[in-house]
């Protein structure tokens, strides 16, 4: 298995799967009610301005969340579309 | 016979769209019991029934974290008699049936509207919406929402008795032995508990107990069983630790989404590679969000929407000010000279007259606005400023606001306050409505028109500019102290959708634009009505007393004898005597008296009794300043539009300078909101915000325009 790399540190257009959420149950709650959790496959498709928020591009629709929040999903880098 | 339909589905799934499809202008919009989320009903009359329609809030899912979510699912939980219609976006599929879902487990009677199956169809997506019906034992209609197609088909399974009454039958999902077991075992527990029973379903309770719901941890608490319902619930999560290291709702939500994808899997059917619609989406948005683009055409968006706002509201706003000052007139043409004209032509014509003025220009607004809104540009905006205001305390979406507040002059905060509901964070939401009437909005602009003109001269556009800045960033400033002291708190997370680009339907825009036209007029009507008659009175009561009145007579008898072959220069010298009768008897009015007193404080800031009443008119309304002014300054009625006059005279006036012009710019651009404004913020957040927001903004202007003055005349600056 490939290492895990947290979200924030990834490249615009690079891709991966979500392995892991690391936040408050709370939080993951958030996450997994708006799609991102576990087995997600996504690509970064950029970020703001001004560096912050970052925009995801799921199968079928497009997520943005702040790097704060990028920083505890754990991703399983991947390329190409699921 | 009258059925109840409640309309359901993810933000962006047509839902809102549908509504308007079904209930065409029979709506009406008002909140839920106890919290700021919309709530829209309709009727929709088709051949012999009348559906009574409501619209749930848009959601993504059914637990109780957002008001939204808990809107909604109190709703259903209230009203076990409504039909639930659930709108999925048949091109995002699985990800929207994760709701409808949700709703099986509640156990509504459901059916669903897979909507915009056109533009499935277009991204070669096909849905195989028979299989979809029987694999999860509820009717399923594929419909076009935009083009009402499917109305029918809703219409069938409504009027069908028997289609919807055992719904779910051939719902089952198990999630994993263990927890379906504690289910059971909770659900046995539960079924004797009154509390429960009376509202809830059994086992939807007790799988929500699993889920750690915060609702329903409250309420089995609070019963004496709660111990016995506790053990099995930790038994079964050091299992689920244990066994998977996961979290029972982890779990639970795992296998939700694991069903759908065995259904979608059957009866989804892809036949191209890619999606058209992302593609173009995606295509736009490298453009529209670009770190170079994207902020120079979001500038050029916001000064389109102001030039435009005034450009198109410009030519019925006067058609509507011509209709009021003709009804004035003739009111004051019909009504015999006295205390009842005075009343009805100044108190109640004028002040409602006033504001009404503005409604063209509202309604303009907010149809741009909501097109913005609707095409999925809002979002993007929110996206790309977001670092910006979350730097101040605020969130991305407090963009939106704070542009209608006045962030570019000329906006009205009225508007502005109630735009702040997209945002769904409590406290953002509450700093955002607190700071945005700090910005320069129309009525603020022509009294520091006035003020520039008449004390910076050619520097007057260039004084504007530091105006807007001024308030932006005293609007930041205080979001920011708000956020570190009476709001403390993280800031909530960010995470949103970016809705694919679509074209807004013109009904859909027009009928939420004349539902803002609507909650204005009615304002106007209610609240202003009343404060423009209570301001009145103020500036009317108590009359001059008969020895200034018979002084006043006489002058003007003096003037007649002497004057009485040039019939211009008498004209003119009685204008000029009216004028005088005029501020004297504004200063001996109510309002006057209140003025004068308090010059000994506000002369700290350089205010004499004019500014004062002219002042304290302004917490009616900021138009009401320029005007008053005029009057203390015996102009009689000074056109706000073009104080040429009274700027002369405020230059002339030796105890008015410089110094005092920017002293009065600084109170009165950050002074209490106009009283529109509170009431406005008073039914967003409250009644005790709305008066935090009164006392800090006047002692924050007040402490302000003192510093300065004091500071200035103490010759520092020179």
């Amino acid at each position: 298995m490939e290492e895990l790399v947290c979200l924030r540190k990834m490249k615009k257009n690079s891709s991966g799967v979500i392995k892991k959420i690391n936040g408050s149950k709370d939080m993951e709650r958030r996450f997994r009610d708006i799609g991102l959790f576990s087995g997600v496959w996504f690509r970064l498709e950029g970020r703001a301005p001004l560096k912050d928020p970052v925009a995801l591009r799921l199968k079928n629709c497009k997520i943005t969340l702040r790097n704060n929040e990028a920083d505890i999903i754990m991703v399983e880098p991947r390329g190409g579309d699921l | 016979m009258s059925i109840s339909l409640a309309l359901a589905g993810n933000p962006n799934s047509g839902k809102t769209t549908l509504f308007n499809a079904l209930t065409g202008a029979r709506q009406h919009v008002g909140n839920y019991p106890g919290v700021t989320v919309e709530k829209r009903e309709g009727k929709w009359i088709d051949k012999e029934k009348i559906i009574n329609v409501t619209d749930l809030p848009g959601t993504y899912s059914l637990t109780a974290y957002s008001p939204e979510e808990k809107a909604a699912r109190d709703f259903l939980l209230d009203n076990r008699d409504f039909a639930v219609l659930d709108i999925l976006d048949s091109t995002n599929l699985e990800r929207h049936l994760y709701l409808a879902i949700q709703f099986l487990e509640l156990g509504v009677p459901l059916f669903l509207a897979v909507n915009m199956m056109d533009e499935a169809e277009k991204e070669g997506i096909e849905i195989d919406t028979n299989l979809l019906s029987s694999l999860l034992g509820i009717p399923v209609v594929p419909t076009v929402a935009r083009e009402g197609k499917g109305k029918d088909e809703i219409y069938e399974v409504l009027s069908s008795n028997d289609s919807l009454n055992h719904t779910g039958q051939g719902f089952d999902i198990s999630y994993s032995d263990i927890i379906d077991e504690s289910i059971n075992d909770i659900s046995e527990i539960l079924k004797d508990l009154p509390s429960v029973v009376e509202k809830y379903p059994v086992k939807w309770t007790a799988l929500k107990y699993m889920e750690q719901d915060p609702e329903i941890l409250k309420i089995v608490n609070k019963a004496d069983i709660y111990a016995k319902v506790e053990k099995i619930f930790n038994e079964v999560r050091k299992k689920t630790l244990d066994i998977y290291g996961l979290e029972p709702e982890t779990i639970i939500s795992d296998k939700r989404y694991g069903y759908i994808s065995g259904i979608a899997r059957q009866t989804v059917k892809y036949t191209k590679e890619s999606s058209n619609r992302h593609e173009l989406s995606d295509k736009i948005d490298s453009v529209v969000t670009h770190s170079l683009i994207g902020p120079v055409i979001m500038i050029g968006v916001f000064y389109l929407l102001f030039k435009a706002t005034f450009y198109i509201g410009e030519m019925p706003m006067a058609i509507l000010e011509a209709f009021i000052g003709w009804t004035g007139d003739t009111a004051a043409a019909v009504i015999p000279d006295g205390v009842l004209q005075s009343l009805i032509v100044s108190g109640v014509i004028d002040g409602v007259g006033g504001v009404l003025g503005f409604l063209p220009l509202i309604a303009v607004m907010f149809f741009m606005i909501t097109f913005l809104e609707d095409a999925g540009y809002m979002a993007r905006m929110a996206y790309m400023l977001d670092r910006i205001f979350r730097t101040f305390g605020l969130h991305g979406s407090s963009v939106m606001p704070f542009i209608i507040s006045g962030g570019i002059p000329g906006g009205c905060a009225v508007p502005g306050v109630m735009a702040a509901r997209t945002l769904k964070s409590k406290k953002e939401r509450i700093a955002t409505i607190l700071t945005a009437p700090l910005l320069v909005c129309g009525a603020k602009v022509p009294v520091f028109v006035l003020l520039c003109g008449a004390f910076f001269g050619e520097k007057a556009a260039m004084a504007m500019f530091w105006i807007t800045i001024g308030a932006w960033a005293a609007a930041l400033i205080c979001a920011r102290i708000l956020r570190s002291s009476v709001i403390k708190g993280d800031s909530t997370p960010f995470i949103m959708e970016l809705p694919p680009y679509r074209l807004p339907t013109l009904k859909g825009v027009i009928l939420h634009t004349w539902e803002r036209a609507k909650q204005y007029i009615k304002k106007a009507a209610t609240f202003i009505l009343a404060i423009s008659v209570i301001i009145w009175a103020a500036m009317s009561f108590p009359g001059l007393p008969e020895i200034k009145q018979a002084e006043f007579q006489s002058m003007r008898n003096t003037a007649y004898s002497e004057l009485s072959e040039n019939k211009a220069e008498l004209d003119k010298k009685l204008i000029k005597i009216n004028n005088l009768e005029k501020e004297a008897k504004l200063k001996n009015s109510a309002a006057g008296r209140l003025g004068t007193s308090m010059t000994p404080v506000t002369s700290l800031a350089g205010f004499d009794w004019r500014v004062n009443i002219a002042l304290i008119g302004g917490f009616g309304a900021k138009e009401v300043i320029v005007s008053t002014l005029g009057t203390a300054y015996s102009m009689g009625e000074v056109d706000p539009e073009a104080p040429k006059a009274l700027s002369d005279k405020l230059n002339k006036d030796p105890r008015f300078d410089g110094i005092t012009a920017v002293s009065l710019i600084i109170f009165v651009l950050l002074y209490a909101p106009c009283f529109v404004t509170v009431v406005a913020t008073a039914k967003e957040i409250g009644w005790r915000w709305a008066a935090f927001g009164v006392v800090a903004n006047t002692a924050m202007a007040f402490s302000l325009a003192v510093l300065f003055y004091q500071v200035a005349r103490s010759g520092l600056f020179s």
